[in-house]
């Protein structure tokens, strides 16, 4: 506890307020609002004078809150200790965001259960094929990308006993990104797309999202090059990989030649056959990187923390973390077998994926056996055991993801919903589940705490939620194998049994258990914002400050 | 090597990390560009005629790509069921390429010449009223709106700049062609034809009053998969063994 003063001595003679940062974003903002000016006079586009309405009012915003914390000098935060207002800010929009894109998940799931009850043949936006990239950005780019800004900036100060780099950099990183969110919701909505699964949002949303990005990389990397620890932290190591290979494939899958500067429609600099490999050489990486490298540095920290152990083996996070970025960025082909894409191409895809599960199964190693000689607080601490069971869904994904890419299965599940089932079961069960128990652990020690308002609500969030999983990946499961048999399902005479729209009949049920199934586990996030609500809300403050020393783990590592 | 040089400089470590990463990638995509036979030749496959390409805007727009593959692959149910397995150079006009990652409905790649216009029609406003079972969204209002080409001729120029071979003709004729193609009794139609040889000239939504967003997507439906010429292209060919 005490060393938190001696190492925060660069953090309080700072107090200039004539810093750099503090000319630079408002200028950037002031831009950015002269631009989308621009567009919103010049425009033909009627989208593009939306966007532009909606990134002026978030610049606006973002500018009277730099008014509102920096107009009367530094404010006290910035000259104490920690950043912990900025990582506040992220674990409000985590929740938010989380709530808003697993209810569109809802939706769209009853959709394709009720077809008659909810479309709505004059509202365009309404559409299945609009509201499924918000669903999909919302949980992985909105609440996935939130926690992981909020958790990284949290556990790379504890870990480099440093503060967050940059003065006010840290906030427009968070507003930045969320200023993205934002303008690529609202703009699915209105139908601009360009139609990369996962990078949906159009050239200008892309170029905003790389000036943020930037920042982020400059606060992280800046935390780590002043730290007062002599080494990196493994989970670090995970947020680093994250950060770095997520910026070379952001811009390089959204390499694409604007119709125009005043429209908001582009045409990807490639075609066919190349862009196939190039979106899914991103799109898998998303998931490697994005879902996968930044949640194990949440592992890495939340785990060991919350187990009061350290990191099961030192040497097996080493091997782990540079077999798994460096096999991951090849198993994208794997998106792709059977298709026009030469075969040399697929083989090596396929290859790699299964080489992964090695790698996968490191991490999976290294977080679960962490708990040695603390298995017992599985029974008392339901937020440990969510975070525990987060490495046990990790490790299920990971084999099954090995297995649909050997060519005979993905032969069968290509196409069908046990791609929908198998994804669900990693972002269910491993990204929701690590950043549910990151979550729980952050509340209290953010808003200084002695505990959550009710271990008994983290139980009812956990078993409704773990049911809504069960309910969700089976029923996906199952339907998905169904649906691929009878594709190729062949009648005595050898001609094919069922007509497709047989196979879309016969998935009903399943698609509504599969609607029960996200039903259930929204609920459990409701629950836990219930839950949090209650915690901040409460009188009961730690008696102590906050634990902010580094890991016990660390220094067993070394 | 001792792996404290990489926890103790953040510089190599973020290095270390680029090097690994680009590998995998470079060898994988890079090849594409050059290897030779990686998009077979064919005869057959031309730059979309204006309205298809105002028609595909829109299948991307609505999102069509996400619920239907364009991807046949080589297997003998699909290929029984949707035709001929799917070539690399049928999308090799594709900026981006849409050819899907599910079947929540069947794949679409060679879709063109199915089924009628007015079937189109008919399924796109309401899908349940051709199809009981389908549960697609309804489009009802693609046949209300009047299809907003003023930048048709824009979007072909981005489409040549990055490698799409559209004449200079082509391209200052867009706004006319497009007219044409919707409406057989047009001017333009003779010089249409001759630009896009055994393109579908008519008035795919019935309604001669205006071109709405429902010509251009039934346009670009029925020319899917209908371009290449299968009779000249031989699977078993040296050249077109992948």
């Amino acid at each position: 506890m005490k060393r938190k003063t001696s190492a925060m001595t660069t953090a309080t003679d700072l107090p200039s307020p004539l810093r750099f940062d503090l000319a630079l974003f408002p200028a950037l903002l002031a831009l950015g609002f002269i631009a989308a000016l621009i567009e919103v006079a010049r425009s033909p586009d009627p989208a593009m004078v939306v966007q532009a309405w909606t990134f002026m009012a978030c610049m606006g915003g973002i500018g009277i809150f730099y008014l509102a914390t920096y107009a009367g000098g530094l404010p006290r935060e910035e000259r104490t200790g920690y950043a912990t207002n900025v990582i506040k800010a992220g674990v409000v929009a985590s929740m938010f965001w989380g709530i808003a894109g697993m209810l569109v998940g809802v939706i769209i799931a009853l959709q394709l259960s009720f077809p008659n009850l909810f479309y709505f043949p004059d509202l365009p936006w309404t559409n299945f094929g609009r509201l499924r990239p918000l669903h999909t950005s919302a949980v992985i780019f909105a609440f996935g990308g939130n926690v992981l800004i909020a958790t990284s900036f949290y556990v790379v100060q504890r870990t480099c006993k440093a503060r967050l780099f940059g003065g006010s950099l840290p906030w427009f990183v968070f507003w930045g990104y969320n200023t993205f969110i934002v303008l690529a919701g609202t703009g699915y909505l209105l139908g601009v797309t360009q139609a990369r699964e996962y990078a949906e949002p159009e050239w200008y949303a892309d170029l905003w999202l790389t000036i943020v990005w930037v920042g982020y990389l400059a606060t992280f990397l800046g935390t780590i090059v002043k730290r007062k620890e002599p080494h990196i932290y493994v989970a670090n190591w995970f947020f680093l990989a994250f950060i770095a290979t997520i910026a070379v494939l952001h811009i390089v899958n959204n390499l694409a030649l604007p119709v125009s500067l005043l429209e908001t429609k582009s045409v990807s600099l490639f075609s066919g056959v190349q862009d196939a490999l190039i979106q899914w050489w991103y799109g898998h990486n998303a998931v490697g990187f994005f879902l996968t490298a930044g949640f194990l540095g949440i592992m890495y920290y939340f785990v060991p923390k919350r187990a009061d152990r350290p990191v099961y083996s030192y040497r097996l996070s080493i091997v782990h973390f540079w077999t798994l970025i460096f096999i991951y960025i090849w198993a994208g082909p794997h998106h792709l077998l059977y298709t026009a894409l030469p075969d040399w191409a697929q083989t090596l895809g396929m290859t790699f994926s299964v080489i992964l599960w090695m790698p996968s199964w490191g991490g999976m190693i290294n977080g679960l056996m962490t708990l040695s000689g603390a298995w017992d607080k599985l029974r008392t601490d339901p937020v440990l055991r969510m975070l525990v069971v987060s490495v046990a869904f990790y490790g299920m994904s990971t084999f099954e993801g090995p297995v649909m890419s050997v060519r005979t299965v993905n032969a069968l599940s290509h196409y069908t919903n046990w791609t929908i089932g198998h994804v669900h079961s990693g972002a269910l069960g491993w990204v929701g589940y690590v950043s549910f128990g990151a979550l729980y652990c952050l509340v209290p020690w953010l808003w200084n705490k002695k505990k959550l308002y009710s271990n008994a609500l983290v139980e009812w969030h956990f078993w409704v939620s773990t049911l809504g999983i069960v309910l969700y990946i089976t029923s996906m499961w199952v339907a998905g194998i169904m649906q691929g048999l009878m594709w190729r399902a062949y009648n005595d005479y050898g001609f094919l049994e069922y007509s497709f729209v047989e196979t879309v009949q016969a998935m009903h049920p399943y698609y509504v258990i599969r609607t029960i199934g996200g039903l259930l586990y929204l609920g459990g996030v409701l629950i836990m914002a219930y839950n949090l609500w209650r915690t901040v809300r409460s009188s009961e403050t730690a008696a102590t400050e906050p634990a902010v020393a580094p890991l016990a783990a660390l220094e067993a590592a070394q | 090597m001792n792996h404290g040089f990489f926890e103790r400089n953040s510089f190599i470590l973020l290095f270390g990390i680029l090097i690994v990463v680009a590998i995998g990638g470079a060898v994988e995509i890079a090849p594409l560009f050059w290897v030779n036979g990686t998009i077979e030749k064919v005869s057959g496959m031309r730059p979309y005629t204006p309205l298809e390409l105002a028609g595909r805007d829109i299948y991307v727009r609505e999102g069509c790509y996400l619920c239907h593959s364009q991807m046949i692959r080589s297997l003998r149910d699909e290929v029984e069921r949707y035709g001929h397995y799917s070539l690399a150079a049928e999308s090799m006009y594709d900026h981006p390429f849409q050819w899907g990652s599910e079947r929540t409905g069947p794949d679409l790649a060679r879709v063109g010449g199915k089924y009628s216009d007015e079937w189109q029609r008919a399924h796109l406003a309401d899908p349940r009223s051709v199809v009981p079972e389908s549960i697609m969204p309804p489009y009802a209002f693609l046949e209300k709106t009047p299809l907003d080409y003023r930048d048709i001729a824009d979007v072909m120029r981005a489409n040549k700049a990055v490698g799409v071979p559209y004449t200079k003709e082509q391209i200052d004729a867009a706004v006319a062609d497009l007219r044409a193609q919707a409406d057989p009794n047009a001017d333009g139609v003779d010089d249409f034809r001759k630009r896009y040889p055994k393109a579908q000239v008519r008035d795919f939504d019935g309604n001669p009053n205006q071109i709405t967003e429902a010509d251009a997507l039934i346009a670009y439906l029925q020319m899917l998969g209908t371009l290449v010429d299968f009779k000249t292209y031989h699977a078993d060919a040296p050249e077109n063994r992948r």
